[in-house]
């Protein structure tokens, strides 16, 4: 276990590592600093005194020696718009993406807990053909569409539910489903295949000969064992909410993080950019890390093959 | 069970070909120029609804520009990018996943470790980022995309590579003298094909709805390109009048991806039942 430790942990520090590079390239390289700092009217004597002053005079390496000083200290930079701390930027605005991705995890798994599970009990079956085919099409519905069409539909004609902004809990309602709708599919179809094979093995074959419940052998011995590669998928798919929340929370105008990313982009504001990828990016590392490690507790089978 | 009994591959495939004649023929379909604007014939609704003008069937948009000949031509743009993000991301993720599974050792450890940074990169994200920094148009955003997307392509080239580099005919490849290069492209990667294929319908399916949303966001393809995710975009201010210019796009985007992705599930169920 120990061993696997070390080379899960090596490989996460390596990551983030790489991330932390392109994101230096995205904010010190890609693009001129000074200028964003100086404004759009700034003279050449103006960029060169704002180079001079904030360091991007200094060789690349040496910038990005104290780039990472600064990361590490949760200096991640001002916007160059408001002036502000990246941090404080970032802390008003996570609130409402975690909530969103929250919820849409949730609902994600809602729905896809109970029709991966009965979709795999009857194989081929009615039902399972149409839980197949919600995944197929949910997968293929643009999220930001089905975020217009939620808003036209219970938003307007019905006018049960607010369209935008994130004042309140029913403001995230028709977000999460728009964007959980995108993750169930991959998490159904994981259920269903997992709980199919191990339908299939002997120990559920012995519990049903041994007259256990049914309810029983359902919940406490097949679901359990088919449940983990789906705690992986969770991780993989919490992180991809937080990077496909620039969508929906364009689309809803709510105030989090992938708002504030579009509107940085929208006005070139290099360092929030920058720290919002190296930010969905740590969290992504972490969370598949932990799920990793999870995985690896409960099942001997995923260290030996470390 | 052949492909061509298969309900999803045959429905897929069908719209997939489709949509494929759309765009090839669009300038022979295309009743209007999807550029032409007319101030007097502003928002006007498809034929189903009071109103439509003749000879526009689905309508106009914000600038009366006719709405079929726009979807029409939009044909071109998604499957421009689908086709041509795959091709990048298929030569990038295909060559490394190959290299990694039948080197194995250090080269594996490095090549897995580069798949794994680009699976923590939020790739809508990044892409609007990298967007953002070079500007939008048709030839950036494919790139970009293509250059994003290779990672399943080589985790299951890697995976596949692994299992066949000590087969049978490897090993006599191997013995009658053969490089390790012409095993690769020669001997393994034909072998590896069909996994391959069905990812990159996934991808395609992916890199239509990538360039959409990065459009729809105003950080793609630019104004008057007739792309879908523009076209979204561009008519959501008009939507809760005028509902149908939002939903045609969508329709469309919709369409292309179900019919990629249920052409994919085909393959894969085929190639399920053969092994």
């Amino acid at each position: 276990m120990l061993r696997f430790v070390i080379r899960r942990l090596a490989l996460a520090v390596f990551v983030v590592f790489a991330i932390s590079i392109i994101t230096f390239t995205l904010s010190h390289v890609a693009v001129d600093p000074a200028a964003g700092v100086a404004g759009d009217s700034a003279t050449d004597d103006d960029l060169a005194a704002v180079r001079a002053q904030y360091g991007f005079d200094r060789p690349l390496i040496v910038q990005y020696a104290a780039y990472i000083a600064n990361v590490a200290q949760g200096d991640l930079g001002r916007s160059y718009l408001s002036g502000q701390p990246v941090t404080t930027l970032l802390a008003e605005r996570i609130p409402a993406t975690a909530l969103l991705a929250s919820l849409s995890i949730l609902f994600a798994l809602g729905l896809a807990l109970p029709l991966g599970v009965l979709a795999a009990l009857r194989p081929n079956s009615t039902l399972d053909r149409c839980a197949l085919t919600l995944a197929v099409v949910g997968q293929a519905i643009p999220n930001f569409w089905a975020g217009l069409l939620l808003i036209l539909l219970f938003g307007v004609k019905l006018g049960w539910l607010p369209i935008s902004g994130s004042s309140t809990l029913a403001h995230f309602v028709l977000p999460a489903i728009t964007l959980g709708s995108f993750a169930m599919p991959a998490l159904m179809r994981l259920i269903r295949a997992g709980m199919i094979d191990v339908l299939e093995t002997d120990y559920i074959r012995t519990a049903n000969a041994m007259g256990l419940a049914r309810r029983t052998v359902l919940f406490k011995y097949a679901l359990r064992n088919a449940i983990l590669p789906v705690i992986s998928l969770t991780a993989v798919q919490f992180g991809f909410m937080l990077g496909g929340s620039i969508i929906v929370e364009s689309v809803f105008a709510i105030q989090g993080i992938g708002y504030l990313a579009w509107q940085s982009m929208s006005r070139s504001d290099m360092p929030v950019i920058q720290a919002i990828v190296l930010f969905i990016s740590l969290v992504y590392i972490v969370l598949t890390l932990l799920a990793d490690l999870l995985n690896a507790a409960l099942d001997p089978r995923i260290r030996g093959a470390a | 069970m052949t492909a061509l009994r298969h309900g999803g591959f045959m429905i897929g495939g069908t719209v997939l070909l489709l949509l494929i004649l759309v765009a090839v023929f669009a300038p022979l379909l295309a009743p209007h120029d999807p550029y032409l604007q007319s101030l007097t014939t502003r928002t006007k609704p498809p034929f189903w609804h009071e109103g439509a003008l003749p000879g526009h069937p689905l309508g106009t948009d914000q600038l009366g520009r006719d709405y079929l000949s726009r979807l029409i031509y939009g044909t071109r743009i998604s499957l421009a990018v689908g086709f041509g993000a795959v091709l990048i991301s298929g030569a990038i993720g295909i060559s490394l996943g190959v290299m990694a599974g039948y080197f194995g050792g250090w080269t594996d450890t490095c090549i897995n470790a580069v798949i794994t940074t680009r699976l923590s990169l939020p790739v809508v994200l990044v892409a609007l980022a990298i967007v953002a920094v070079v500007g939008g148009s048709l030839t950036v955003v494919l790139l970009v995309i293509g250059l994003l997307l290779w990672d399943q392509f080589a985790v299951v080239a890697r995976t596949a590579t692994q299992q066949l580099r000590n087969a049978e005919y490897v090993a006599a490849a191997r013995a009658m003298g053969a490089g390790r290069w012409h095993i690769m492209v020669r001997e393994i990667l034909p072998n590896i094909r069909a996994p391959l294929i069905v990812v990159a319908t996934v991808e395609m399916a992916n890199a239509v709805l990538i360039e959409a949303a990065l459009s729809f966001l105003g950080l793609g393809v630019q104004a008057p390109l007739p792309s879908w995710g523009l076209m979204l975009s561009e008519g959501k201010n008009f939507m809760f009048f005028s509902p149908w210019i939002i939903t045609l796009p969508g329709l469309c985007l919709f369409a292309l991806a179900l019919s990629i992705n249920l052409l994919g599930d085909g393959l894969r169920d085929v190639q399920g039942s053969r092994r």
